[in-house]
């Protein structure tokens, strides 16, 4: 009783996922031992989207390893809903709350249907038939799959397979959903597709998004931004982070071209608004 | 992609692919037996209008079956050369010969026969492939198995290990293409005509495919831990395997095929039709 009276006033706090101080080594105590992280806290409420980006090797992949407990963090803790990830026993529940589409849709497929695919996650989670069925139905709708329900993955196109992959995650009905890198290998007709679909997750299914990508134009549709570098948190804020040109190049990263274009003209002179971040935004203070 | 026709399914609806699994892979079994039993030309007669049947319900269009044909067309045309030329048969049925060769009556029989049999062989099992999406064989295969659980034998692994095989399998051969392409940019050899310089050239083809092979085990592995994967434990499924009356009928049918079969072959009642009799049975 009293352990849940406990859970049920932690779950009333506003973060979701709490990381504190948190050190993950690769092949720690051998020759090729590398860093990923070198104590991160950040904590991430219900609700929001949130971007991590930074440099190749600068950790963030290894964020959403940890946090979906496939890593176990040699130091600090990662609680998800309270659950921490290093009990083994609290895996299951904490998987069944953080789902993670990684970064290469070919070897996240399990079955060679798509239906079948995406009915992995809700079979392993226990559920009765029906209630299954109509999961895969609603999680292939969501992502605009669902006359391919019956086709296989092979055959489609590399946005469609990631928009599966989403499917089969979205399925588990999760509270978070990590995006690892799954744009990465898509061409920017793809990149679009699945950014819509990761949109509309966020507007409509009200799920918490955290979006690592090394794509800033990407990162600019998220409402916060991590900026990781060298396995540390470098820049946590909004998107006003994306004008901070001196400290971004200083993590290896790119200011959008709408920004980079924008400080210049300042910097001559030229006056527009701090907010104007993108294309269409710049052509039209440009306009007036 | 390649027509790489084995462990393909082909997404139509019929009434083979509306069968229970069970009945496929048991029918199969069956199948396979009965290859083994006949070797009248008579039963193979039999047996391809059985299969021809088959096809046409399956709808799945006879020259994708037929191509499945395709990768063991080497190994039907050396056996039926060894049979021809190594066939030891009675000196009254030999047709030719030529210093050591000879060429029996019953070496043509007999070489046809092992001909039809390998492609018999290929044929029916592809026929399961065709109607069965692996999900339901593994399924299946996992039910028929489920009293080996009561002797420790890992049921559910098998079948997972079965279904991801099969699922990788395009995958596979998609970047064993790529590998070869980008070998051959670097002037990597492989038409060359001596089969031993062909075989070596595939050495660094076969490296890479295998190193990231097991990239890719690690990638999936992580992708099914997410997804709450924990073997057999509490796992439901969301197509549940149920026979009905076309399942019964199709076992029906299908011990009715093998009684006939054997009748056909073994002659059980001469009394009643000596298939014997016949001019062409041999």
């Amino acid at each position: 009783m009293l352990a849940k009276a406990a859970r049920n006033t932690y779950n009333k706090r506003m973060s979701f996922i709490e990381l504190n101080a948190v050190k993950f080594t690769y092949n720690s105590g051998e020759r090729d031992e590398a860093v990923a992280l070198d104590g991160v806290s950040l904590s991430i409420g219900a609700g929001e989207f949130v971007a991590v980006v930074g440099h190749n090797g600068s950790g963030k992949s290894t964020l959403a390893k940890l946090i979906n407990g496939l890593y176990e963090p040699d130091e600090g803790e990662i609680l998800v809903d309270g659950l921490s990830t290093a009990d083994d026993k609290n895996l299951f529940d904490i998987r069944s709350r953080v789902g993670v589409v990684f970064q290469n849709p070919d070897n996240q497929m399990v079955a060679t249907i798509i239906e079948d695919d995406i009915a992995f996650g809700p079979e392993n989670l226990g559920l009765p038939p029906a209630e299954i069925r109509a999961r895969v139905d609603w999680a292939l709708a969501g992502v605009g799959m669902s006359e391919y329900a019956k086709g296989m993955p092979f055959k489609l196109s590399g946005g469609q397979k990631q928009r599966v992959a989403i499917a089969g995650v979205l399925a588990l009905k999760p509270r978070v959903m990590i995006l690892d890198e799954s744009t990465s290998m898509l061409d920017p007709k793809g990149r679009e597709e699945v950014m819509r679909v990761v949109k509309k997750l966020v507007d409509e299914e009200k799920m918490t998004v955290i979006l690592i990508t090394h794509f800033m134009e990407e990162a600019m549709q998220c409402g916060r931004i991590v900026v990781l570098k060298e396995g540390k948190v470098f820049l946590d804020g909004g998107r006003e982070i994306l004008t901070r040109e001196a400290e971004l190049k200083e993590a290896g990263l790119e200011t959008p071209f709408a920004v980079r274009m924008a400080n210049a003209l300042r910097a001559r002179g030229i006056g527009i608004d701090a907010d104007v971040m993108t294309l269409p935004a710049l052509v039209e203070a440009l306009c007036r | 992609m390649r027509d790489i026709a084995i462990g393909q399914y082909y997404p139509v609806d019929s009434v083979m692919h509306r069968l229970d699994p069970r009945v496929k892979i048991l029918a199969v079994l069956i199948y396979i037996v009965t290859i083994f039993f006949i070797d009248t030309f008579i039963a193979y007669g039999g047996l391809l209008l059985f299969l021809t049947a088959v096809i046409l319900l399956s709808h799945v269009p006879p020259l994708k079956v037929l191509k499945s044909l395709r990768m063991i067309v080497y190994l039907v045309v050396f056996t039926v050369l060894i049979t021809l030329l190594f066939y030891n048969g009675k000196p009254d049925d030999l047709l030719w010969q030529w210093w050591i060769v000879k060429i029996y009556r019953t070496a043509i029989h007999s070489s046809l026969k092992m001909a039809l049999r390998i492609m018999f062989l290929i044929v029916g099992p592809t026929m399961l492939t065709f109607t069965t999406t692996p999900v339901a064989l593994t399924d299946g295969v996992e039910r028929l198995l489920a009293p080996l659980k009561l002797i420790r034998v890992p049921v559910h692994s098998i079948a997972m290990i079965m279904s991801i095989a099969l699922r990788l399998i395009p995958t596979l051969v998609e970047e064993m293409d790529k590998i070869k392409n980008a070998q051959k940019a670097r002037g990597a050899d492989f038409d060359s005509k001596n089969i031993f310089k062909r075989a070596i050239s595939l050495v660094p083809v076969l490296i890479p495919l295998f190193v990231s092979s097991f990239r890719r085990a690690n990638d999936l592995a992580d992708a099914m831990d997410s997804r709450c994967y924990r073997g057999a434990k509490g796992r439901t499924r969301m197509k549940v395997l149920r026979l009905t009356a076309k399942d019964f009928a199709a076992m029906l049918i299908m011990a009715a095929v093998l009684f006939m079969f054997l009748w056909l072959n073994f002659n059980f009642f001469p009394g009643l039709v000596d298939f014997r009799a016949l001019p062409w049975f041999v």
